[in-house]
């Protein structure tokens, strides 16, 4: 058998794999990140079978699977919601990163990772799933909860976020100094701001450039400018995930609700290959030395998420319950962690340790915050029906 | 009436509008257009009650027929004054005989005395309508007659 002939099998093999896996992730209602990347580990290095021929495809593939992941985070929100959220939100917005932040720092000194791993264990933590807590809120029909545009609200935050702290995320990966860093978050935040400004007075002509009415060559449009931006941006080191991400915000109105349409079934495809290659360069035998330190994570940074979505609620108002869904509801962590966790892994200056880490956290936290989210409400009722002592 | 409006960044907007009773009634309308009616919950106003997806065709059926409310309301100040007289919404059936005929082809004036003041239809009010306008199914037509001409305003109708 021939290199492509094995290599076809066994894309075949993991494709179908999956999807099966997918099917029955949608069948208990969770999301199907966590089992892809045990999906990943299942067929990777030590894992029960080694698939090394894909390796070529899955590297390639894995890195549009970010681009796509980034470009419809950034598709995700408008400009102007941006604007707006970050006006009325940015309070909530900074605990939720002081908050959040500080655990994944700490364990990563802790566990001697040093200030790079510091970094990126904070991003890991820091980010809640915003495709997972989207989903969720809607299949418990929340949407018309009052305590769901404060929820909204800081996840549009974190999106901003990300803008900034990818760009110096690349830059510290790549080895400068705390100078160079610094740089760095200047030049991210002056693009990020350009952007902001472009998108929302020119949005239009970003979009008119892309748009098409034809599905085939606006797809072809959308992931050539995609890609291009995103290597461009790449090359001068600011990070492809990054470019992608601006290139989404600057996509305006009707021609970002058709090209979500359009890249959905694209990122769906490169995203699950992004999972599988990320569980397969992590070895599953050393995932139990780190167990403790997930476990401690996700506790941590449970109750850390809780703080902040009760503490956004009760500023507007929101009575105990609708505070302790918010809290709940944005537990869960998922794509993003994995996206800074790669990023991590690839520039291959934190310590392999750290995969396993991340891989394990984002595990649990996926599997934990939709659990949390819908069973919070008869857990706080429970407690509140507890006599109260007289005092 | 304060109907207040919320972006949902990512999801569409919310409107909605607080009840004297204190409860919440609104419509989620996604960007995608997809609608969710909410009723807020009693015991947490915060919460809500239900979130029911509507299609197209079903919220403008609602619509209408919660748009009718004002204009019963009205017509049966104006008969106050009128002993004897009333007014009553009925629904054109699919099965019933003249769903796709006209209103003239019903006769209803000439064997019942009472007539059709309005036909509210997806959301919107036809008004004195002439004998040569198409009933169709779905529609609520409003009937203004004695309780007996009422009556067989409603046989009618529901004839198949």
């Amino acid at each position: 058998m021939n290199d492509t002939t094995l290599s076809l099998i066994q894309l075949g093999i993991v494709f179908f794999g999956l999807g099966v896996l997918g099917r029955l992730a949608g069948m208990i209602g969770m999301s199907p990140v966590p089992l892809y990347l045990l999906g990943g580990l299942a067929f990777g290095h030590g894992g029960l079978i080694d698939f090394g021929g894909i390796e070529d495809f899955g590297h390639i593939a894995s890195e549009i699977g970010v681009v796509l992941l980034l470009l419809m985070l950034g598709l995700e929100y408008t400009a102007n919601e941006l604007v707006t959220g970050l006006k009325q939100s940015w309070l909530a917005g900074v605990v939720d990163l002081v908050l959040n932040m500080a655990p994944g720092a700490a364990v990563a000194l802790l566990l001697g990772w040093g200030p790079v791993g510091a970094l990126v264990m904070a991003g890991v933590t820091y980010i809640s799933s915003s495709g997972i807590i989207a989903k969720v809120l809607s299949d418990l029909g929340r949407l018309g909860n009052r305590e769901t545009p404060v929820i909204l609200s800081i996840l549009v935050i974190e999106d901003l976020a990300m803008a900034a702290y990818l760009p110096v995320l690349t830059a510290v990966l790549s080895g400068v100094s705390i100078a160079g860093g610094l740089t760095a978050v200047g030049v991210a935040l002056a693009v990020v701001t350009v952007v902001l400004v472009l998108a929302l007075k020119f949005g239009h002509l970003v979009s008119a450039i892309i748009d098409s009415p034809d599905r085939e060559t606006f797809l072809l449009k959308l992931l050539g400018a995609a890609l291009l931006i995103a290597g461009l941006a790449s090359a001068m080191q600011v990070s492809a995930a990054v470019g992608a991400f601006l290139l989404g915000i600057a996509i305006s109105g009707a021609t970002a609700n058709n090209a979500t349409r359009v890249l959905e079934p694209l990122r769906d495809l490169f995203a699950a290959m992004f999972f599988v290659v990320f569980g397969l360069n992590t070895d599953p035998a050393s995932i139990p030395p780190v167990l403790g330190f997930a476990l401690l994570l996700a506790a941590v940074t449970s109750v850390t998420k809780i703080a902040t979505g009760w503490w956004a609620a009760s500023r507007q108002g929101i009575r105990r319950l609708g505070r302790a869904r918010a809290g709940a509801a944005l537990i869960a962590r998922g794509e993003f962690s994995i996206v800074i966790a790669g990023l991590a892994v690839a520039a291959g200056s934190v310590p392999k340790d750290l995969a396993a880490l991340a891989t394990t956290y984002v595990l649990i936290m996926a599997v934990f915050g939709p659990i949390a989210a819908r069973y919070v409400e008869p857990l706080v009722t429970l407690f509140q029906r507890e006599p109260v002592p007289a005092l | 009436m304060n109907i207040v409006e919320t972006p949902l960044p990512g999801i569409g907007v919310r409107r909605e509008l607080t009840l004297t009773t204190g409860r919440r009634v609104g419509v989620v309308t996604h960007r995608d257009g997809q609608t969710e009616l909410i009723v807020s919950r009693l015991d947490d106003p915060d919460a809500c009650a239900a979130s029911i997806p509507l299609s197209a065709d079903e919220s403008a059926a609602l619509g209408g027929l919660l748009g009718g409310t004002k204009l019963i309301a009205q017509l049966s100040a104006e008969q106050k004054d009128l002993p004897g007289v009333s007014t009553q919404q009925f629904l054109v059936h699919d099965s019933a005989r003249f769903a796709g005929g006209t209103l003239g082809d019903t006769q209803m004036r000439t064997h019942t005395g009472a007539s059709v003041v309005a036909i509210l239809r997806q959301g919107s009010v036809i008004a004195s309508p002439r004998p040569d306008q198409l009933l169709l199914s779905g529609d609520v037509v409003v009937i203004v007659g004695t309780d007996s001409g009422l009556a067989a305003a409603a046989d009618i109708l529901q004839s198949k």
